[in-house]
């Protein structure tokens, strides 16, 4: 099983699964993050500690916690 | 079209009352500014606007009133403001949506789009930000959008206030037209679950305000409120099974176990639709936007934080030594300006109270003026370039290992400015513990009125080219001490797990000059107003308290001594004597020698603990204070005209650190407490703020104090 987190910068995958529930999987989800979406992945925070992801046309700030809880696959 | 008198609005015939709803950061507030000339703060990141704000304006034979509410990402109740926004176009009454959408970013818009148009009521929208998506070459076909899901769509910009009429011509036409069918669709299985739900509320003739089809979706969507309404009507029962069978269906369709998940790709599905039929871009964006290529840069992994700390030392460092030029002459002009209006009174108190009172205390806030200006420039540019969440990304690591929140980072910063709009923007944070945590080291952010405190020491102590080193220093150390205090109080008072950081990266945007110097002009003009009002009245009352009660035999028996002499000298020394004897039996020496004993392990002569006390009226206050102790104690007269030159003279190097320690941490001026207790939600959280402050900095002052006269 491959997460967001595994992945190295510029790396274009594609989300399977949603590993979560409740609230963070609805803010997961209002900010286009659901299945089949494809995102890039654009920076790392020193440490890896946080990432910026691309979702469409908008970039959003992750840390390392919630990444891990999106499962990928390359495409 | 523009405003009359924004508060000429009565409530007529004609009154449309208008919700503003969008995504956040699509220029909402920006909106409402340019059709009503109103000045709502903006910003360049999420969560500036957290509370709902009413402004009124006439157009026409109507008047309006538009509703700016905070933007929420979807019909969630994740954070405050977005649950202010959820209740608000739930319970209240209101007549038409305007929903304000990114036309750069029009997909992820629409997923609020498609969430408001089941909501039975008039939306139009605003498609803002055209000259943006003009210059990005993303053609919106309005009409045919308009067309597709049948509510009005209109092109505008709040930056060039194109469109703005037409606009406002549409909602006056939604308003007056009484059809109102968005169409909206789903999958064919989902629609196929709606329509049996929708034939069966139509077979009972189910009564409601609501269109049938919208109860459908909204129990199919678990709708809470949707669900207590029916839950007690008759036909419940029969709809029950339905309603689970319907979901059953869905649920396998799109191969979850989570309905919500389900309906969330049923929209995105719809938007993707619409997009792809509206939408043209002429230039395909493979290329790397400009907004990335600087964040390769600023967000860089080795380099971005120590870019980040020289933006902060350079703002610093500006506000020392540009700040310091028209220094002297604001001086020299209270100065000019006392000595010549004295000259004109001829009652003794009266001069002294004028002079020496308020001209003296108004006069050391005012000189720090420029500073606070420079400072406000450095913030502004902050707020509306897009580089505050950039930062909140650089540090939510370092951040959280003190058990902070990330987007705590934007209160934070805010903090910098003044406290009591940090305190608001804590509303961003979703969890109680998280906002309360984040509200308690606020304080450790100086604000803008303690910078004229550290201008004024550092002035006194050090050269001016290390001035400004020594107050980037200053704000650095607080900022540390605030996350040295995040960690204490997240492992004792504030346990508890850690919040999930998910954060928009806005885009960057060049400020504006007319919105960063409306937004300077507006500070500046409430810092001066406060200098003005409440500063003018406090040094009254501390001349007052420094002046009275007169006493006749200490004077008579100095006048005495000094008729004696025939020396200047000696009769100039006796009248300093005298005018410090009278000073420190007045009721402010009164009680600065009765509080003189708590302070004096930290080296605080009777003056400064004055000032402390005076200061938590206000920051300002101190500096006014100090003005008018050292003024009236005849220092200032000794050599130096200046108050930085009687505090590098009577104040020793460790006092003086220990004072700074003191103004950094403890308890912010009332107006903030005031809204501290607010937000927090509890006056038991004030009375832990005092305790705690007031711990923290008597401790640090005195292992500061104690460290300086050991070092030197």
């Amino acid at each position: 099983m491959k997460t967001l987190l595994d992945c190295h910068k510029a790396c274009i995958v594609k989300v399977i699964k949603l590993n979560t529930k409740g609230d963070l999987k609805q803010r997961l989800i209002s900010f286009g993050i659901m299945k089949e979406t494809v995102l890039e992945v654009l920076e790392h925070a020193p440490g890896k500690s946080t990432i910026e992801i691309k979702v469409g046309k908008m970039r959003i700030a992750l840390r390392a916690q919630e990444a891990q809880l999106i499962e990928v696959q390359k495409i | 079209m523009n405003i009359v008198d924004p508060k000429a609005c009565p409530i007529t015939a004609n009154h449309i009352k208008v919700a503003l709803v969008g995504q956040p950061n699509v220029g909402k507030s920006m909106l409402i500014n340019s059709v009503s000339n109103a000045h709502l703060h903006v910003g360049n990141f999420s969560g500036v606007t957290v509370d709902k704000t009413e402004v009124l304006f006439d157009y026409e034979e109507y008047s309006f009133t538009v509703v700016d509410l905070p933007g929420t990402y979807a019909f969630t109740d994740y954070t405050i403001e977005e649950r202010v926004t959820h209740d608000y176009l739930c319970a209240e009454d209101y007549d038409i949506i305007i929903n304000v959408v990114d036309s750069t970013n029009l997909e992820k818009n629409l997923q609020l789009t498609s969430e408001l148009l089941t909501m039975s009521k008039k939306v139009v929208i605003a498609l803002n930000m055209s000259d943006e998506a003009d210059k990005e070459k993303i053609l919106i076909n309005a009409e045919y959008m308009s067309e597709l899901i049948g509510v009005p769509c209109v092109r505008v910009s709040a930056v060039t206030k194109e469109g703005i009429g037409a606009l406002i011509e549409a909602v006056i036409k939604k308003h007056e037209n009484v059809r109102n069918k968005p169409k909206l669709f789903f999958s064919e299985p989902v629609e196929e679950e709606i329509a049996q739900i929708v034939w069966y509320l139509d077979k009972h003739r189910f009564d409601s305000a609501n269109t049938h089809r919208n109860i459908a979706i909204n129990l199919l969507k678990n709708n809470k409120k949707t669900y207590a309404k029916l839950h007690d009507e008759p036909i419940w029962t029969e709809l029950q099974p339905i309603l689970i069978e319907a979901s059953k269906h869905i649920e396998l369709h799109h191969d979850s176990d989570d309905i919500k998940e389900a309906f969330a790709e049923e929209y995105a599905a719809f938007n993707r639709g619409i997009v792809a039929e509206v939408v043209k871009q002429e230039i395909k964006q493979s290329k790397r936007t400009t907004t990335e290529k600087i964040d390769s840069v600023l967000i860089h992994p080795i380099f971005g934080i120590p870019i980040f700390l020289f933006f902060m030392w350079s703002l610093f460092q500006l506000t020392f030594e540009v700040g310091a030029i028209p220094m002297e002459y604001i001086d020299a002009f209270f100065i000019w300006f006392g000595d010549t209006l004295g000259a004109t009174i001829a009652n003794d108190d009266i001069r002294s109270l004028i002079v020496d009172g308020i001209i003296a205390g108004v006069g050391a806030v005012v000189l720090f003026v420029p500073n606070i200006i420079i400072l406000f420039i450095g913030i502004a540019l902050l707020e509306s370039t897009g580089y505050m969440s950039r930062v909140a990304f650089l540090l939510d690591g370092f951040f959280h290992k003190f058990g902070l929140h990330g987007q705590s980072f934007i209160p934070l910063v805010t903090g910098f400015g003044c406290s009591i709009p940090a305190y608001m923007s804590a509303r961003i944070l979703k969890n109680d513990r998280d906002r309360l945590l984040t509200l308690f080291i606020i304080g450790f952010m100086s604000c803008g009125a303690r910078l004229p405190v550290y201008v004024l020491f550092a002035g006194a102590f050090f050269s001016p080219e290390m001035a400004g080193n020594i107050l980037f220093i200053i704000y650095i150390s607080g900022a540390l001490l605030g996350l040295a205090a995040a960690k204490i109080l997240k492992l004792t008072a504030f346990k508890g797990l850690d919040e999930p950081f998910v954060m928009e990266m806005p885009k960057y945007r060049l400020p504006s000059v007319k919105l960063v110097w409306h937004t300077v002009l507006t500070k500046t003009m409430m810092y001066l107003k406060k200098a003005g009002t409440y500063i003018a009245a406090a040094s009254m009352l501390i001349w007052f308290l420094s002046n009275y009660p007169h006493n006749l035999i200490l004077e008579e028996s100095y006048s005495a001594k000094i008729s004696m002499t025939a020396k200047a000298e000696v009769k100039r020394d006796l009248q300093y004597e005298l005018d410090e004897a009278l000073l420190e039996q007045s009721y402010l020496g009164r009680i600065g020698k009765f509080s003189e004993p708590i302070f004096a392990p930290l080296g605080f002569d009777w003056k400064m603990s004055v000032a402390l006390q005076t200061g938590l009226a206000a920051k300002e206050v101190v500096v006014s204070t100090l003005g008018v102790l050292y003024s009236l104690g005849g220092e200032v007269n000794h050599e130096s005209t200046s108050l930085m030159g009687a505090i590098s003279k009577n104040i020793s190097f460790a006092s003086a650190v220990a004072f700074i320690v003191v103004i950094m941490i403890y308890l912010p001026c009332l107006a903030a407490s005031v809204v501290f207790t607010r937000e927090a939600g509890h006056i038991k959280y004030f009375f832990y703020l005092l305790l705690f402050t007031s711990i923290v900095a008597y401790v640090m002052a005195f292992i500061a104090y104690n460290l300086t006269l050991l070092l030197l």
